[in-house]
C-alpha cells in the first residue's frame, strides 16, 4: 500500500498521487476549508458567465456602449472626475481584505479581542462598499439608467451593470453578515472551547474572494 | 497526519429521538436519501404521465380531445424538464448519492449534515414551484426543455407570462438544492473516507457519483446565469437575449440582445447535465455487473480514467447541440472531434462491461437483468450519438424523430433502467425486506421490450423526415402512411411500459411489508455499505467502530478463498491473493 513504510521512493509525480488519493484525507484541511474552496470553484463559474454574457452582449448590441469614464464620474471641486467614486470603492474592498487577513492572522494566535475587532472593521469597510455602492445606483436612476433603457446608448449597457453589480453586492452583505457572525462567535469564546480559529480563514477564503471577483468586474466592466 | 473520520471529531454526531427528528427534519444521509427518491419518484410519475397522453395524441391524433396544440407543447416542455433534472439528476445524486457515499466510503454521514437536510427542503421546494406552474393563468411553459428565447418569453407560446417565470425560478432554486447537496457529496468523499479507503479502492458507484457532482457544481453555473437573465428578460424588459423583432404583429421593446448567447450558456451546461446523469449510471452499472457476475471489474483504474477523461470533454463539446443555429466551420469541425473523442473513454467502459460479464459465475437475478439491459440501450444509444456529432449529417436529422430516439435510448431509458435495477439491488439493505423476484423479472422484461418497441421505430421515423415536437403530423406528401401506423403502434407500446410502471410501485410498496426478510448481504457483495452491523443501517451506520478497509471493492471468485467474495474490510490473507495487489 502506498502509504506506509516504502512511500518515500516514489517518484514524485506517484508521490503526488499517492498523496492525494491515499488513505487519508486528500487535503489536509478542515471539512469546512475544503467545502468552501470547492463552492467557491463553483462560484467562480458562476461569475465567469456573468462577465462573459455580458461581453457577449457588448459585442451584439447594434448601439454604442456609453462611455464609462463619463458615465462614472463624479462632478466634484468644479470638475468631473472619472471613476472617482469606482476608485474609492476598490480601495475600500482591497483594504478590507488587508484587515481580513490581519484578523485570520491574529485567529491563529487565538487573539480573541483583536480578531473581533478585525472582524468588524472588515465588515465595516464591506458595509460601506455596499452603502457606496447604493449611492452609484441611485445617482444612476436619478440619471435616467434602467435595466431596459438608459440616456446614452445599448440598453444592455444598464441590464448587464445592475444585474452584476447587484449579484456582488449580494455577495458582498451576505459576507458582512457572514463575518458578523463569525465575530460573535469568537466573542463568546466558541472557537477557544474549540480550540481551533480555522473558521476565521474559512470566512476569510470567501471574504478575499468577493475581493477578487471585484477587481475583474472593475477591469471589465469600468476600464473597458 | 492526523487521521480525520466522524467518529473522531469532538462533537458527537447529533442523535435523533423524536419522530420528527427522525423522518421529517432527519439529518441522517439515508432518510434523506429516501426523502429524496420519494419526491423525485413522484414527480417522475408526473412526467411519465404527461408523456402518455402526448403518446395518445400522437398515436392517435383525432379521438382525444383532452391535448390542445398548446397543452402539447407544455407537456413536452414539463416532461422532459422533470426527467432530465428533476428526477433523474435527484435522483441518482440526492437520492444514490445520499445513501451511497457515506456507506460505501465507511462514514457516519455526510460532513454536514444540517445543510444537507436544508438541501432537500430546498429541493422539494423546487418541485412545488415547478408543479405551481400547472395552477397560475396560462399554465406552465411550453418553451420546449430548451427553453430558447426569445420565444421562451414572448406571447404567443404557451406559459409564456408566469409559467416561464416559475419554471426559471424553480430552476434557480434546485440549483441552490443542488448545491448545498453536491457540496457535502464531494467533500465527504474527499475528506471523510474510513481508514483504508484509498481513492483507488473506491467503487466505481462512488466514482460515477463523485465526478458526477463536480460536473454539476461546474456546469449548473450556466444555466443558473441564464436563468436569471431570462428572468429579467422576462419581467423587468432586459434584452439579454432578445433581438429587436415583430411578435405577433407587434414590435416589443427589444433590442440587441444575443438568442445564441442562451444557447451557448444553456448547452454549456446541457451537455455536462447528460454526463451528470450518465456517471452515476456508469458506475452503479459496474458495480452490479461485478457482483452479480462474481467477477471483478474489468480494468477497474481504465474505468476510473475513463469517467474523469469523459468528466473532463464533456465540458468542450456543448456546441454539437446548436448546428443548425449556425456556427464558424472551424468550430463546427472543433466540435465534431471532441463529441466523437467522447466515444473513445466511453466505448472503452463498454468493453470493460461486456469483458467483466465474459467467463463469469452470472446469476440472471433482477438487478442483473436491468444491468445486461442498460449495455444494450446505451450501446444503440451511443451509436446513434456517433451520427448525430458530425455536422453533416446532424443537419437533416436534426430536430427529427431520430434524435428523439437516441436520446431517450442514451440519456432516458438507459440511466432509468439503471435507477430500477439499483433500486431492486439496494431495496433489502434500505428496508431489510426482499423483493417479489417474479414481479420484478416481468417488469424487466416489459421494460426492456417495450423500449425498444417504442424508440428503434422512432428511428425510423426521424430518417423518413417526421419532425419533433409536432402536435399532429396532418397529411402530407412526404410522409407515407405507414408512419400513422408506426405512431399508434409506438403509442401502444408506450402505455405497456407505462402501466409496468405499476408493478414495479405496486411490488416496492407491499414488499415493505409482505417481502421476506432480508439477510444482511443478499447479493453476497463486497462492499461496505452490506457490512454494516444492522439491517436496515441504523444512525451513525457502524455501531461503535467504524470499518478499516483492507482490499478493493472487487474481490470476486479469487482463487483459494473460501467464499467466492471477500468484502472490503476482512483483512489480507497471506494465503491467497487479493485483486489490488500491488496497487492500493
Ligand atoms: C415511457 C417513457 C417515455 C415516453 C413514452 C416518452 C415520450 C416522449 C415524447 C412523446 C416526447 C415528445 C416528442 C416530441 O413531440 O418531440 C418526449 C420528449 C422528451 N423526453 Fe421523453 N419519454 C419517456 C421517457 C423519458 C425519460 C426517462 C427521459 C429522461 C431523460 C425523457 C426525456 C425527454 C426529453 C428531454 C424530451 C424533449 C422535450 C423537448 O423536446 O423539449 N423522456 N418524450
Ligand atoms: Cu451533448
Amino acid at each position: 500500500m502506498a502509504h506506509d513504510a516504502h512511500a518515500a521512493a516514489l517518484p514524485p509525480l506517484k508521490q503526488v498521487a499517492a498523496d492525494f488519493g491515499g488513505d487519508k484525507q486528500s487535503f489536509q484541511v478542515p471539512w469546512g476549508k475544503a467545502m468552501m474552496w470547492i463552492f467557491l470553484l463553483s462560484d467562480t463559474f458562476i461569475f465567469t458567465c456573468f462577465l462573459t454574457g455580458y461581453m457577449h452582449v457588448r459585442i451584439s448590441t447594434m448601439e454604442s456602449w456609453p462611455n464609462p469614464s463619463q458615465v462614472f464620474a463624479l462632478h466634484m471641486f468644479g470638475q468631473d472626475i472619472p471613476l472617482i467614486l469606482i476608485a474609492i470603492m476598490t480601495f475600500v474592498l482591497i483594504t478590507s481584505s488587508g484587515t481580513m487577513a490581519l484578523a485570520v492572522n491574529y485567529g491563529y494566535r487565538k487573539d480573541r479581542r483583536n480578531t473581533v475587532l478585525l472582524l468588524c472593521a472588515t465588515a465595516a469597510l464591506g458595509a460601506t462598499f455596499v452603502g457606496m455602492q447604493a449611492f452609484e445606483w441611485t445617482k444612476l436612476i436619478m440619471e435616467g439608467v434602467r435595466p431596459w433603457e438608459n440616456p446614452w446608448g445599448a440598453p444592455q449597457f444598464g441590464s448587464s451593470f445592475f444585474m452584476i453589480t447587484g449579484f456582488h453586492g449580494c455577495h458582498v452583505t451576505a459576507g458582512v453578515i457572514y463575518l458578523l457572525v463569525t465575530a460573535k462567535r469568537v466573542g463568546s469564546g466558541f472557537y477557544d472551547r474549540k480550540g481551533s480559529y480555522e473558521t476565521v480563514e474559512v470566512a476569510g477564503l470567501y471574504w478575499h474572494f468577493v475581493d477578487l471577483v471585484w477587481v475583474f468586474i472593475f477591469a471589465f466592466f469600468y476600464l473597458w | 497526519m492526523a487521521y480525520v473520520a466522524i467518529a473522531d471529531r469532538d462533537a458527537p454526531i447529533h442523535d435523533p429521538h423524536t419522530f420528527i427528528e427522525k423522518y421529517i427534519w432527519s439529518q441522517d444521509h439515508k432518510v434523506i436519501a429516501i426523502q429524496y427518491s420519494i419526491v423525485a419518484i413522484f414527480v417522475g410519475l408526473v412526467a411519465l404521465v404527461l408523456s402518455g397522453l402526448m403518446r395518445l395524441q400522437l398515436g392517435f391524433p383525432d379521438s382525444f380531445h383532452f391535448v390542445d396544440p398548446n397543452q402539447y407543447y407544455q407537456f413536452i416542455t414539463m416532461h422532459g424538464m422533470i426527467m432530465v433534472i428533476y428526477l433523474l439528476t435527484a435522483l441518482f445524486l440526492g437520492g444514490f448519492g445520499n445513501f451511497l457515499i457515506p456507506l460505501m466510503c465507511g462514514s457516519r454521514d455526510m460532513v454536514f449534515p444540517y445543510m444537507n437536510m436544508l438541501s432537500f427542503w430546498v429541493y422539494l421546494l423546487a418541485v412545488i414551484v415547478l408543479l405551481a406552474s400547472f395552477f397560475v393563468q396560462g399554465g406552465p411553459t411550453g418553451a420546449g426543455w430548451t427553453l430558447y428565447p426569445p420565444q421562451a418569453v414572448l406571447p404567443g407560446t404557451p406559459g409564456a407570462g408566469l409559467g416561464i417565470i416559475l419554471m426559471l425560478v424553480s430552476l434557480g432554486i434546485f440549483i441552490v438544492a443542488f448545491t448545498m447537496g453536491g457540496l457535502n457529496y464531494v467533500t465527504t468523499v474527499l475528506q471523510a473516507r474510513c481508514r483504508g479507503m484509498t481513492l483507488m479502492r473506491m467503487p466505481l458507484s462512488v466514482w460515477g457519483i463523485f465526478v458526477a457532482t463536480i460536473l454539476g457544481l461546474l456546469a449548473f453555473p450556466a444555466l443558473f446565469v441564464s436563468a436569471i437573465m431570462m428572468t429579467l428578460d422576462g419581467t423587468l424588459g432586459t434584452s439579454f437575449f432578445m433581438p429587436a423583432l415583430s411578435s405577433m404583429g407587434q414590435a416589443p421593446e427589444h433590442d440587441g440582445g444575443s438568442p445564441l448567447l442562451f444557447q451557448h450558456l444553456f448547452w454549456f451546461f446541457g451537455h455536462p447535465e447528460v454526463y451528470i446523469v450518465a456517471l452515476p449510471a456508469f458506475g452503479i452499472v459496474s458495480d452490479l455487473l461485478a457482483t452479480h457476475a462474481r467477477k471483478n471489474i474489468f480494468g477497474y483504474r481504465m474505468m476510473v480514467w475513463a469517467i474523469l477523461a469523459i468528466g473532463g470533454l464533456s465540458f468542450v463539446v456543448w456546441a454539437h447541440h446548436m448546428y443548425v443555429s449556425g456556427m464558424n466551420p472551424y468550430f463546427g469541425f472543433f466540435f465534431a472531434t471532441t463529441t466523437l473523442i467522447i466515444a473513445v473513454p466511453t466505448a472503452i467502459k463498454v468493453y470493460n462491461w461486456v469483458l467483466t460479464l465474459w467467463k463469469g459465475d452470472i446469476h440472471l437475478t433482477v438487478p442483473m437483468l436491468f444491468a445486461i439491459g442498460f449495455i444494450f440501450t446505451f450501446v444503440h444509444g451511443g451509436l446513434t450519438g456517433l451520427f448525430l456529432g458530425n455536422v453533416t449529417v446532424d443537419l437533416p436529422l436534426s430536430d427529427t424523430y431520430f434524435v428523439v430516439g437516441h436520446f431517450h435510448m442514451v440519456m432516458g431509458v438507459s440511466p432509468v433502467l439503471v435507477v430500477f435495477g439499483a433500486i431492486y439491488h439496494w431495496y433489502p439493505k434500505l428496508t431489510g425486506r426482499m423483493w417479489d423476484d417474479r414481479l420484478g423479472r416481468i417488469h424487466f422484461w416489459l421494460t426492456f421490450l417495450g423500449t425498444y418497441a417504442i424508440y428503434l421505430p422512432m428511428h425510423y421515423l426521424g430518417i423518413l423526415g417526421v419532425p419533433r415536437r409536432y402536435y399532429a403530423l396532418g397529411e402530407t406528401e412526404f410522409l407515407p402512411q405507414s408512419v400513422h401506423t408506426v405512431n399508434a403502434a409506438i403509442t401502444i407500446a408506450a402505455l405497456v411500459v407505462a402501466a409496468s410502471v405499476v408493478i414495479f410501485l405496486y411490488n416496492m410498496i407491499v414488499s415493505l411489508w409482505r417481502g421476506e426478510k432480508s439477510p444482511p448481504n443478499p447479493w453476497k457483495a463486497t462492499t461496505l455499505e452490506w457490512q454494516t452491523p444492522d439491517t436496515p443501517a441504523k444512525h451513525g451506520n457502524w455501531g461503535p467502530r467504524l470499518p478499516e478497509v483492507h482490499r478493493w471493492a472487487y474481490d470476486y471468485s479469487v482463487p483459494g478463498a473460501p467464499d467466492d467474495f471477500i468484502p472490503q474490510n476482512v483483512p489480507v490473507d497471506s494465503r491467497y491473493a487479493t485483486g489490488t495487489g500491488h496497487h492500493g
